[in-house]
């Protein structure tokens, strides 16, 4: 019962701030519904057990994207987003095809899904566990991420650096 | 005892909500976190499936998809820069040229 | 036991003679060229020289298989030869008098340009005239049909940049496919029913069948049908007007292939398939009508005409109506014997009239011309023979034939007074027109403009002329001339034939094409195989031969005397008859507008439709409009999805989450079903 009402209440809390993420007009109130957002996604796999992934979640998601998203957004200076000419095909087919999309598979999920129910902490909790996982069932994907990540570094550094601090290097090269 | 589709539920709400907002937003930036946010959803139906099969290797999905996630925000973000630079525009409507 | 005659040979020598002088001959100097075209044709006729030697020793017929062509199941046409008397006659004919115009044809040409393609087309003609011959399966005479009707076609467009030649050689070969049409039906008939096409088959499998008097059946068919076919290539009504237009052509080419050769193809044709008209005696009746009706048509616009060649073409074109008239009562080798004397003296008419015309600078209007037998003696002399020949005057060769025509054509169980009648009043009429010719050609006094310069009736590139001043070249003879020798020379010996080639008699030639021409024959009775002279008809005897003789000697006397008089002594007398016949003297003068009759009924509707339905209609309107269109849609379609591509982001993606839907939709659908 009060894994019902857990769940609903900031169940309730995410879709909030996922809607204010969409009505929003300033880009930073929309980060910030993001972050309420990811906060709110952290209980709900607390609620299911996963405190490491919880704990993830609030650390680098909330607290390493989003703050990298909301200096990118002092850094340009976005301002309020203007009026511009929008996509009728997107207006027209994409919003609606979207619902429909949501509508048939919440549909189908909750009249006809044969899933059971999950239990409060149903998964085991301590990262003990979930480390043992990474080294060693998924050695190979954890070394490849930390590259990927290694290039993603290099990549934002090469695309983001100031062109004029880049031409007298070529200049010269 | 929740049952597993209100989970899925959610998770495709907010799935839905984040292609919503890469459809209707004209700033770059909101309609990257509206990715960022279908990227939640999906990581929320994982680790409700991991709970019910009590398999672990959905959360170590989870933490991949994170990891990548941030990858991909850091370069995303470093792409949107070097776009203002040239384009002086944030609006997506704009950017509409291959060319730069 | 038969020897290996090589019988190959004689076709395929002029061949030969074609492809080097077609290949090569623009290299080759003049003598070169002429040596290779009179070298392979004379061989060819030295061939059949050799052959006719030792034809008594042969058994006929006499077959020779080169090499197989179509096996197709039970059907089967093999490249074989046909020996008997029948093609010997032709053979040495065709050869004999084609050796005589290749000779004549090189002083002719001389100075024209071409040369050498030519004599390449004329060797050619003989090929496939020897082809048609000597083949021994309707097929490869098929070819050989074909094949000199191209001949004609190049040849009579030789001065292929004169408008009119240009035309004319179209018009021979499309007049000729319309024959050959009917010609090919009675192939595919004879295919279907007689599983075959060699001669010698076809000719045993009719022979057993009964002859179609009850009605008319499939031999009537087939007869009918190859006369359709004879009646294109040998110009006879009604596709006989491609021949006054051939006149456009050199005069050599006149005179073999519209004269001597190709035109008797249609009648050595049915000759050959005799077998299977003596068993339609319909279509013998519709082959002896056709050829009276042509004698006498074509020698009533003779009589009318001013060209000294269209003269002849119509000459050409009655003459050879008297063959068929003979076919068509059953006559067969007094058609063949015509045949003969015809070759020799219409090739000679055509080549004494090449030499007045290039005596007289290209000039080819009787009008203009008159007195030259004091300027060309030797023409004079030559064509005198050639035109008593043709009138039919005894001892000459035109009499011996066309009498026998003209007595079976009243005596043959086929024949009836009616025939006789009109062969002797056309009779009248050739004797008429020939010595009309005769009289406005050498007599009286010159009409003419040639006096100075020395032209032909050829062409210089620059567009020549027929009527008067034509341009002086290198050699400038002054005045009228006679030909140079190497004109001459055939113009004697073709003389001399045409004295003495009707000697050996009609019976005697009966006799000895009877072995082709009666074998197998059922509806004549044994009487006509057995006896050397005319055998007892249930009409008249021997006698009344010779009063029938007398008539039609008479009647050509009476043209000789009515030529003289309106020509020679009363010349004002023609312009007055012909004002008195107004209107009917048109119609003559203008050929009976035939020309223009053909060319309001069949030409221009068929110009026209092809115009309008399978030009506009459906080459472009279909055809290309469907392309255009086809293109033009494609060009549309792309047009409208090129809007896909807008570079808008949200465009993009509004489709990607539109599909995702859709596919959704369907899992859920197919899910839930």
């Amino acid at each position: 019962m009060l894994h019902l009402l857990v769940f609903s209440v900031f169940g309730l809390i995410c879709v909030a701030g996922a809607i204010n993420l969409l009505v929003q007009r300033h880009p930073i109130n929309s980060a910030l519904s993001l972050v309420v957002v990811m906060g709110s996604l952290a209980v709900e796999y607390l609620l299911l057990g996963a405190e490491f992934v919880a704990a993830v979640q609030v650390i680098v998601y909330a607290g390493a994207i989003m703050v990298l998203f909301v200096f990118v957004i002092m850094l340009l200076n976005a301002g309020v987003e203007e009026r511009s000419k929008g996509s009728r095909v997107a207006m027209l087919f994409g919003v609606p095809g979207v619902l429909i999309g949501t509508v048939l598979v919440a549909w189908v999920l909750l009249a006809r899904s044969g899933t059971g129910n999950v239990a409060v902490g149903a998964l085991p909790g301590p990262p003990k566990v979930i480390g043992w996982l990474l080294f060693h069932d998924f050695l190979l994907p954890f070394e490849v991420t930390s590259v990927l990540v290694l290039i993603a570094i290099m990549g934002a550094v090469v695309l983001a650096s100031h062109p004029g601090s880049k031409q007298p290097d070529k200049r010269e090269g | 005892m929740v049952p597993l589709s209100y989970y899925l539920v959610l998770s495709g709400i907010l799935f839905a909500c984040g292609v919503t907002g890469f459809l209707i937003k004209r700033n770059i930036i909101t309609v990257f976190m509206s990715i960022e946010l279908m990227l939640n959803g999906v990581n929320l139906s994982f680790v409700a499936f991991a709970a019910q099969w009590h398999a672990l290797s959905g959360q170590v999905f989870v933490f991949f998809v994170m990891v990548v996630a941030a990858a991909e925000a850091t370069v995303g973000l470093a792409i949107i820069i070097a776009v203002y630079r040239t384009r002086e525009t944030l609006n997506v409507d704009r950017i509409n040229l291959l060319k730069l | 036991m038969t020897p290996n005659l090589n019988l190959w040979l004689i076709p395929v020598l002029p061949l030969v003679g074609a492809s080097i002088n077609g290949l090569f001959g623009k290299r080759f100097s003049r003598q070169t060229v002429l040596a290779i075209a009179l070298g392979f044709c004379g061989a060819a006729f030295v061939m059949a020289l050799w052959i006719a030697a030792q034809f008594s020793s042969l058994a006929l017929p006499h077959v020779e298989n080169l090499a197989s062509w179509i096996r197709a199941g039970d059907f089967q046409v093999d490249f074989a030869f046909y020996l008997d008397q029948l093609s010997l006659v032709m053979l040495l004919v065709v050869t004999g008098v084609g050796l005589l115009i290749h000779i004549y044809a090189v002083g002719y040409m001389w100075e024209e340009g071409g040369f050498y393609r030519f004599f390449c087309y004329l060797n050619l003609f003989m090929f496939f005239m020897l082809t048609l011959v000597l083949a021994s399966n309707y097929l490869l005479m098929f070819v050989g049909w074909e094949g000199v009707g191209l001949a004609s076609y190049l040849l009579v467009g030789f001065w292929f940049t004169k408008d009119s030649a240009a035309s004319a050689g179209k018009k021979a070969f499309i007049v000729n496919r319309i024959g050959d049409f009917g010609f090919l039906i009675a192939l595919f008939l004879m295919i279907k029913h007689f599983g075959s096409l060699n001669f010698a088959q076809v000719f045993r499998i009719v022979g057993e069948m009964p002859a179609e008097t009850a009605g008319a059946g499939l031999l009537t068919a087939i007869g009918l049908l190859l006369m359709v076919g004879a009646a294109g290539k040998s110009a006879q009504l009604p596709l006989y007007v491609w021949l006054p237009d051939a006149m456009e052509g050199p005069t050599p080419v006149s005179a073999l292939i519209h004269a001597a050769t190709m035109v008797t193809a249609g009648v050595y044709m049915v000759a050959r398939s005799h077998v299977v008209f003596d068993r339609a005696p319909q279509a013998l009746m519709v082959v002896a009508i056709i050829g009276t009706l042509t004698a006498l048509f074509a020698a009533t616009i003779g009589i009318c005409q001013t060209d000294i060649k269209k003269v002849l073409a119509y000459s050409t074109i009655s003459q050879l109506g008297y063959m068929f008239m003979a076919c068509g009562v059953a006559a067969y080798s007094a058609g063949i014997f015509h045949l003969m004397t015809h070759a020799f003296f219409k090739g000679l008419l055509f080549l004494a009239a090449g030499s007045v015309i290039h005596a007289v600078g290209g000039e080819q209007d009787m009008r203009k011309m008159g007195g030259l037998r004091h300027y060309i003696p030797w023409t004079f002399w030559t064509m005198t023979a050639a035109t008593f020949a043709i009138a039919g005057f005894p001892p000459f060769a035109g009499f011996f034939s066309k009498d026998a025509i003209l007595w079976k054509a009243f005596s043959s169980p086929y024949g009836s007074w009616v025939y006789w009648a009109i062969g002797v009043f056309t009779a009248f009429l050739t004797s008429f027109y020939m010595f009309r010719l005769w009289f406005l050609t050498f007599f009286g006094e010159y009409r003419g403009e040639a006096e100075a310069g020395h032209g032909n009736d050829h062409l210089q590139v620059v567009g020549g002329s027929r009527a008067g001043a034509p341009a002086p070249l290198e050699h400038g003879h002054d005045g009228i001339h006679e030909s140079p020798k190497i004109m001459l020379i055939p113009l004697v010996i073709l003389a001399v034939l045409s004295v003495c080639g009707g000697w050996i008699g009609a019976e005697r030639f009966d006799k000895f094409l009877s072995p082709a021409l009666h074998a197998g024959v059922t509806a004549y009775s044994s009487d006509e195989v057995a006896a050397a002279t005319p055998a007892p008809e249930p009409k008249e005897d021997g006698g009344s031969e010779g009063l029938l003789t007398g008539i039609s000697v008479l009647a050509a006397a009476s043209g000789l005397f009515l030529a003289w008089l309106l020509y020679q002594r009363r010349p004002q007398l023609p312009q007055e008859i012909a004002h008195a016949l107004g209107g009917f003297y048109e119609a003559v003068v203008h050929k009976y507008y035939v020309d223009e009759i053909y060319a309001a009924v069949f030409v221009k509707p068929l110009i026209d439709g092809s115009t309008r339905i399978l030009w506009q209609g459906v080459d472009r309107d279909v055809i290309d409009a469907t392309l255009d269109n086809s293109a033009e849609g494609a060009r549309e379609v792309s047009d409208a999805m090129r809007h896909m591509q807008s570079g808008n982001l949200r465009t993009y993606a509004g489709w990607i989450a539109a599909g995702a839907a859709v596919v959704i939709a369907y899992m859920v659908w197919t899910g839930t079903r």
